[in-house]
């Protein structure tokens, strides 16, 4: 088994935790596992131990040309620094980037606070997708008039969500110029 | 309003007495922020880095809290103001290299600062003495609430805030307690506390964080990942822990007090005598010493109102703060260290000696006629 930090030397040391009944696993070399403080338990953080773990890999593989069009930032930089160049970062090099966090990291996506407008478009997701849980439920229990309602819920809902498509055109709703 | 103004106070958290005051010194939550599509600071050139502070700096001090705040850029600080403010931990070690570009403010009690262009655009703080972190919590997302309206942050709908360094996309939160741990220290249980506080995916860490040595037994206590849990869980788990441990703590000194009172009775008394005696003294020495007389105020060995002193003499004695109060620009450490001692002398002369027969079992044997 090679080292998942080095991926060159035969790894000798295994580590593994469970936090709320997830394992992760990591395998060392010796010298990569005394790099990381591995040896000595009363100092070694088990996040710096993972922090660039799985990275090296996925850098390797996906392409080694990759630019930020926003920034500038190339993946040469994000191996160097482990750090990135701008948020639009995140979406270019989200390949290599996607290992990385997931080794870091107790989950892969956000749950907890987002700024006010993306709140509101995610209550409404929600509810739609509530919704249509709902619909599904009436019509198997053949209850076509609560699903009628619901449909047209959803509709009234998902017609917000677009409101160009919806809405008659701007020019139709003016008054004719008078000739 | 001056640095000098500011400094010249204890900040709130340094002086007041919060929840579990005895083991828990302070709670603190940072949250990381920055704008959407401006280069990091740490890859943005410097006039992108100052185009971005004029863009957040009015929108910081225009938060209700900032009324009066200290606002600053970091290149018109210096290198002494810069580490007064890295010992109260206001900024961070990071930050005090930082020069023209990035920016820090305050408000007078020193409860919330922000760092502008530390590692990420925006480093939000909040502050409180004692185990508070919910109340700290709603004091930073208030702040962060209002700050989103005029500024543009950087959000992902799956990764969540995105920062500089992926460790902290997600919440950008990092919610941490410094804890005062004697008994653990002393009854050697602390290196089995630290491991399986790392092993449920929290962090221990010295007095000044990332890689400083822990000193005067203070322990920092915080959550390792800002993925895949909400502010509430990583809060709410966080402080479990931290009362698990003040238990460890409570159980250990108890248990001292029960089965080696006389080397506790000596290990105070001691540090009492040093304090009072040494004529130099490394800033460490000290910590560890005011650490043992902390530790005495709580056994009730001395009188409460010693407490106080104890707790102005940790911040006062730090290198910048000795340094400051001097009104010497150029000591080395041999001066600094004679002038903490001679400052530890002084304040300490108003504390009487400790009073061991608080503890259950009086340490001195009758000697026989």
């Amino acid at each position: 088994m090679k080292c998942d930090a080095c991926s060159n030397a035969e790894a000798s040391v295994f580590l593994t935790k469970v936090i709320d009944g997830k394992m992760q696993k990591v395998n060392l070399c010796p010298a990569c596992a005394k790099a990381k403080g591995v040896a000595d338990p009363a100092s070694f953080q088990w996040g710096d131990v993972l922090s660039g773990i799985g990275s090296s890999h996925d850098l390797e593989r996906t392409q080694k040309n990759l630019k930020c069009e926003v920034c500038g930032f190339t993946q040469t930089e994000l191996k160097k620094t482990a750090r990135l160049g701008c948020s639009n970062c995140y979406k270019v090099f989200s390949d290599a980037l996607s290992g990385m966090i997931k080794s870091m990291h107790k989950g892969t996506s956000h749950i907890g606070k987002c700024p006010c407008h993306f709140r509101a478009e995610r209550e409404k997701k929600e509810l739609l997708s509530n919704l249509e849980e709902e619909l599904k439920t009436a019509v198997e229990s053949e209850n076509y008039e609560q699903a009628a309602k619901i449909r047209d819920s959803i509709r009234i809902l998902s017609s917000k969500e677009n409101p160009k498509e919806n809405q008659p055109t701007p020019a139709s709703s003016f008054p004719l110029p008078l000739s | 309003m001056k640095l000098s103004r500011i400094i010249a106070n204890t900040g709130e958290w340094l002086t007041g007495d919060g929840p579990q005051r005895h083991i828990v010194v302070s709670s603190r939550v940072r949250l990381a922020r920055n704008l959407r599509n401006q280069p990091f600071p740490g890859w943005a050139k410097k006039g992108e880095r100052i185009e971005v502070m004029k863009k957040i700096l009015p929108a910081v001090e225009g938060l209700p809290e900032m009324a009066e705040s200290f606002s600053e850029g970091m290149e018109s600080l210096s290198p002494l103001e810069r580490q007064v403010l890295v010992e109260r931990h206001l900024i961070s070690r990071e930050h005090a290299a930082k020069g023209a570009g990035s920016a820090v403010v305050m408000n007078p009690e020193q409860t919330l600062s922000v760092m502008i262009n530390e590692e990420d655009h925006l480093r939000i703080q909040a502050i409180l003495n004692g185990l508070q972190l919910e109340k700290v919590y709603e004091i930073i997302s208030n702040a962060d609430a209002e700050l989103e309206e005029p500024l543009d942050f950087a959000f992902d709908e799956t990764l969540g805030y995105l920062t500089a360094c992926p460790s902290n996309v997600g919440t950008g939160m990092r919610a941490s307690a410094m804890l005062h741990l004697p008994g653990l220290v002393i009854s050697e249980q602390i290196t089995k506390i630290i491991n399986s506080v790392n092993k449920i995916g929290l962090v221990v860490r010295g007095l000044h964080g990332e890689g400083t040595e822990a000193m005067g037994n203070l322990f920092q206590i915080s959550n390792q990942t800002t993925l895949g849990e909400s502010e509430t869980q990583i809060i709410t788990r966080l402080n479990k822990v931290i009362l698990q441990v003040i238990e460890h703590e409570q159980n250990a000194r108890m248990s001292l007090v029960e089965s080696r009172p006389t080397m506790l009775s000596d290990q105070i008394g001691r540090a009492f005598g040093i304090l009072g005696h040494a004529c130099s003294m490394t800033s460490k020495e000290a910590l560890n010493l005011l650490s043992a007389i902390k530790l005495g105020a709580d056994l009730e060995l001395f009188p409460e109102k010693c407490r106080h002193a104890v707790d102005e003499l940790l911040i006062e004695t730090q290198p910048a703060h000795l340094q400051k109060g001097a009104s010497a620009p150029n000591m080395d450490a041999e001066e600094r260290d004679t002038l903490r001692a001679s400052l530890i002398r002084s304040k300490l002369s108003a504390i009487p000696a400790p009073d061991h027969s608080r503890l259950p079992k009086p340490p001195t044997t009758q000697i026989p006629d």
